[in-house]
C-alpha cells in the first residue's frame, strides 16, 4: 500500500509535467494542424533558463520564472516568424520536417550555450519531504502539482472568458470563417505558438530542481508529451491533462512493479497501442456538429 | 416584391420591432419616420412606394471594371464589368461555374489573384485581405455558412463584431447583439448553445446575424438558400428585405434565380465567368430567356405551391 502510494506521487508528478508538454502540443495543433517535433527543444530552454538565471545568476525565483517563461516564448515565436511562416508552400509535411529541424539546430543552441554538462539547481522551497501515510512526498511535487493545475485554470479562463481566446478556437475550427469575419489568422497563429513555447518552459522550469538539466534532455520529454497528447486526444485541453497523468502514472507502476528500465518504453506502448486501436484518443477532438 | 408581407398578423409584429431594431443599427433616422408612416396608415401601398428603388437616388457602392480572375493559370472570370448600387439588392444568377462564388471571393478579399478594378465607393480594394475588408465594411455570409460549431451562438456573433472591439465599441456590440436577436428571435432561444445543434435555416440564420455584426456597408451572401426549405428561403428573402430597407446594400448570389430576382432590385445573367445579361430584376424575371434558362417553364406553379 506504502509502495502504490509512493509510485502514485512519482507518477502524478512526472505526469503533471507530462500534462504541460502534452498542452502544448494540443493547442498548436488545434489552431495550426502543425505538430512541431522541436517543442521538447523548447522544455530543455526554459530549463536551462531557470537554472541559469535562478542558480547561477542569484534571480530571485518569480521573475527568474517568469524571465525564463518570456524568453522562451520570444525564441518560439521567433522560430515561427523565421522558420514557419516563410514557408511557400505548407504542407503538412515539409512543416513537420523544419520542426525537427528546428529540434536539432535548437539541441545545438543549447551545447553551445550551456555546454556538455548537466546543470542543477536547488527546489524551490527548502522543505524536508513530507510524510504521507508512510510514503514520501516532496515539496516540489506539490509545487509542480500547483503550477499545473493553475496553469489549467488559466488557459480554460482564456479559452472560455476571452474574445482572443475565442477566436483562436474559431481559428482551430475554420481558418477561412476566422478569416472572413475579420479575425487576423496570422497573428492567431503567432499567439499560438508564443504560448505553447511557453507552455513548454514552464514544464521545463518547475523540473528543473528535480531533474539534470542538459542540452538533450528535450527529445525525451517532448516524445512522451507527444504520446500523452496522442492517447488524450490531439487538439482537446483535457485529453492532453488526462494523458499526461494517466502516462505519468501507468509509467511509474511499470517502473515499480515489472522494470525500471521499461520508464520509457511504457509510452512508446502505449502510444502504439493507442494508434492502432483508439486513433483519435481517449477523448478525442469532440465535434459538435448536426448535419 | 409587390408585398412585403410584414405587420400582417401579431407574430409579424415582434418581426416589425426588429425593424426598428435594425434602423437604429444602422442609424438611420429617415428610416424609422417611413416606419412611422406606415403604422399610420396600415397599408401596403405607401410601403409598395417607398420599397420601389426608381424613387430612390442611386450612387454605385461597388464597382467592378474588366475583372479578371484566377485560379493558378485557369481564368475562371473573364473580364466582368458591373455596379451595384447602395442600398439597393443585387443578384448574381448562374448555373454551377458561372463564377459568382468567384466574384464574391475576390471582393471580399479572399481570392487576392486578380486583374481589373474594384472599387467600394470610389475606392480601390486591391491588396487588402479579408480583415481589412470587414473593416472598411464588406461582410461575407459564406457559401455553406462557415459557422464556428463548438461556438456558443452568443460567441458566434461577438466573434462576428471582431474587428470592433478594438475600438472600444463594447457597449454598442451588446446593443447590436440585442438587434440581432429580434431580427431572429430564434437565435435568443439558442443563445447558449453550441452553434452546431442548430438546424441547417437556423444555422444560415446565425451566419446573417453573424456577418451583421460587423456594420457592413456592403453584405454579400454565396448561396444562402441552398440546401433550405421553401419557407426558410422565403423568410431570409425577407429579412434581407428589411435590412435593404434599413439602407443596406446586399449583393446576393443564387442558384434559387426566382427567390433571388423576387427579392433583387437588379440582377446579373452569369455564364461561364461573363455577363450575359443584366437588368432590372422584374424586367429579368419576365425575359423569355431567362425564364427558360433559369427559372423553368412551369416555375408560376412552384411558386404558389412554395
Amino acid at each position: 500500500m506504502q509502495e502504490i502510494l509512493q509510485y502514485l506521487f512519482s507518477g502524478l508528478t512526472n505526469g503533471a509535467i507530462y500534462a504541460v508538454i502534452a498542452l502544448g502540443f494540443s493547442m498548436l495543433y488545434s489552431s495550426t494542424e502543425l505538430i512541431n517535433f522541436a517543442h521538447g527543444e523548447f522544455v530543455m530552454l526554459g530549463s536551462l533558463c531557470m537554472v541559469t538565471l535562478a542558480a547561477n545568476l542569484g534571480f530571485p525565483l518569480i521573475p527568474a520564472f517568469f524571465l525564463s517563461i518570456c524568453a522562451v516564448a520570444a525564441a518560439g515565436l521567433l522560430f515561427e516568424r523565421l522558420a514557419i511562416r516563410p514557408v511557400r508552400h505548407p504542407e503538412p509535411i515539409v512543416l513537420i520536417i523544419i520542426t525537427v529541424g528546428a529540434s536539432i539546430f535548437l539541441r545545438g543552441v543549447g551545447m553551445l550555450i550551456w555546454g556538455k554538462n548537466a546543470h542543477s539547481m536547488p527546489p524551490f522551497s527548502q522543505h524536508p519531504p513530507l510524510d504521507v501515510a508512510g510514503a514520501r512526498l516532496l515539496v516540489q511535487s506539490i509545487w509542480i502539482l500547483v503550477i499545473v493545475a493553475a496553469l489549467t485554470a488559466a488557459l480554460q479562463m482564456f479559452y472560455r472568458r476571452t474574445l482572443t481566446g475565442k477566436a483562436m478556437t474559431a481559428c482551430a475550427v475554420s481558418k477561412k470563417a476566422a478569416w472572413i469575419v475579420g479575425i487576423p489568422t496570422k497573428w492567431m497563429v503567432l499567439l499560438a505558438f508564443g504560448l505553447s513555447t511557453g507552455m513548454g518552459a514552464v514544464a521545463g522550469a518547475i523540473i528543473a530542481p528535480i531533474t539534470m538539466s542538459s542540452y538533450d534532455m528535450g527529445t525525451m520529454l517532448g516524445l512522451k508529451g507527444f504520446c500523452a497528447a496522442m492517447l488524450g486526444g490531439l487538439g482537446s485541453l483535457w485529453g492532453a491533462i488526462l494523458g499526461g497523468f494517466l502516462l505519468g502514472i501507468l509509467e511509474a507502476l511499470g517502473v515499480g512493479f515489472i522494470s525500471s528500465g521499461l520508464k520509457d518504453a511504457t509510452a512508446f506502448v502505449l502510444l502504439l497501442l493507442v494508434l492502432y486501436v483508439r486513433p483519435q484518443g481517449i477523448i478525442g477532438a469532440g465535434e459538435v456538429k448536426r448535419f | 416584391m409587390t408585398e412585403i408581407g410584414i405587420f400582417k398578423t401579431d407574430a409579424d409584429q415582434s418581426l416589425f420591432h426588429s425593424v426598428i431594431q435594425i434602423s437604429n443599427l444602422f442609424r438611420n433616422s429617415d428610416f424609422v419616420l417611413r416606419i412611422y408612416g406606415i403604422l399610420k396608415h396600415q397599408g401596403l401601398e405607401l410601403a409598395n412606394r417607398w420599397q420601389n428603388p426608381k424613387s430612390s437616388k442611386k450612387h454605385a457602392m461597388l464597382r467592378i471594371r474588366n475583372l479578371k480572375c484566377f485560379y493558378g493559370r485557369i481564368m475562371a472570370i473573364k473580364g466582368i464589368s458591373l455596379s451595384v448600387n447602395a442600398g439597393e439588392i443585387t443578384c448574381l444568377i448562374g448555373a454551377n461555374g458561372s463564377g459568382k462564388s468567384t466574384l464574391l471571393s475576390a471582393v471580399c478579399g479572399l481570392l487576392p489573384d486578380w486583374t481589373g478594378e474594384i472599387e467600394l465607393k470610389g475606392q480601390s480594394i486591391k491588396g487588402l485581405d479579408p480583415p481589412a475588408l470587414v473593416r472598411r465594411g464588406i461582410s461575407l455570409v459564406p457559401e455553406g455558412r462557415l459557422i464556428f460549431p463548438p461556438l456558443s451562438v452568443m460567441d458566434n456573433l461577438k466573434l462576428g463584431a471582431y474587428t470592433r472591439y478594438k475600438k472600444k465599441a463594447a457597449g454598442a456590440v451588446e446593443e447590436d447583439l440585442e438587434s440581432m436577436m429580434s431580427l431572429f428571435p430564434i437565435l435568443r432561444e439558442r443563445f447558449r448553445q453550441p452553434a452546431g445543434t442548430l438546424s441547417g435555416g437556423e444555422q444560415q440564420m446565425l451566419a446573417i446575424a453573424r456577418a451583421l455584426m460587423a456594420r457592413p456597408r456592403l453584405l454579400l451572401l454565396d448561396e444562402p438558400s441552398m440546401g433550405l426549405a421553401p419557407m426558410i428561403v422565403e423568410k431570409i428573402m425577407e429579412v434581407l428585405e428589411v435590412l435593404r430597407s434599413g439602407g443596406l446594400t446586399i449583393v446576393l448570389v443564387e442558384q434559387n434565380a426566382l427567390a433571388a430576382l423576387e427579392a433583387a432590385d437588379r440582377g446579373y445573367v452569369l455564364e461561364t465567368g461573363a455577363v450575359v445579361l443584366q437588368g432590372a430584376a422584374d424586367e429579368l424575371l419576365a425575359d423569355k430567356d431567362v425564364k427558360r434558362a433559369y427559372l423553368g417553364k412551369d416555375y408560376g406553379d412552384f411558386y404558389d405551391a412554395g
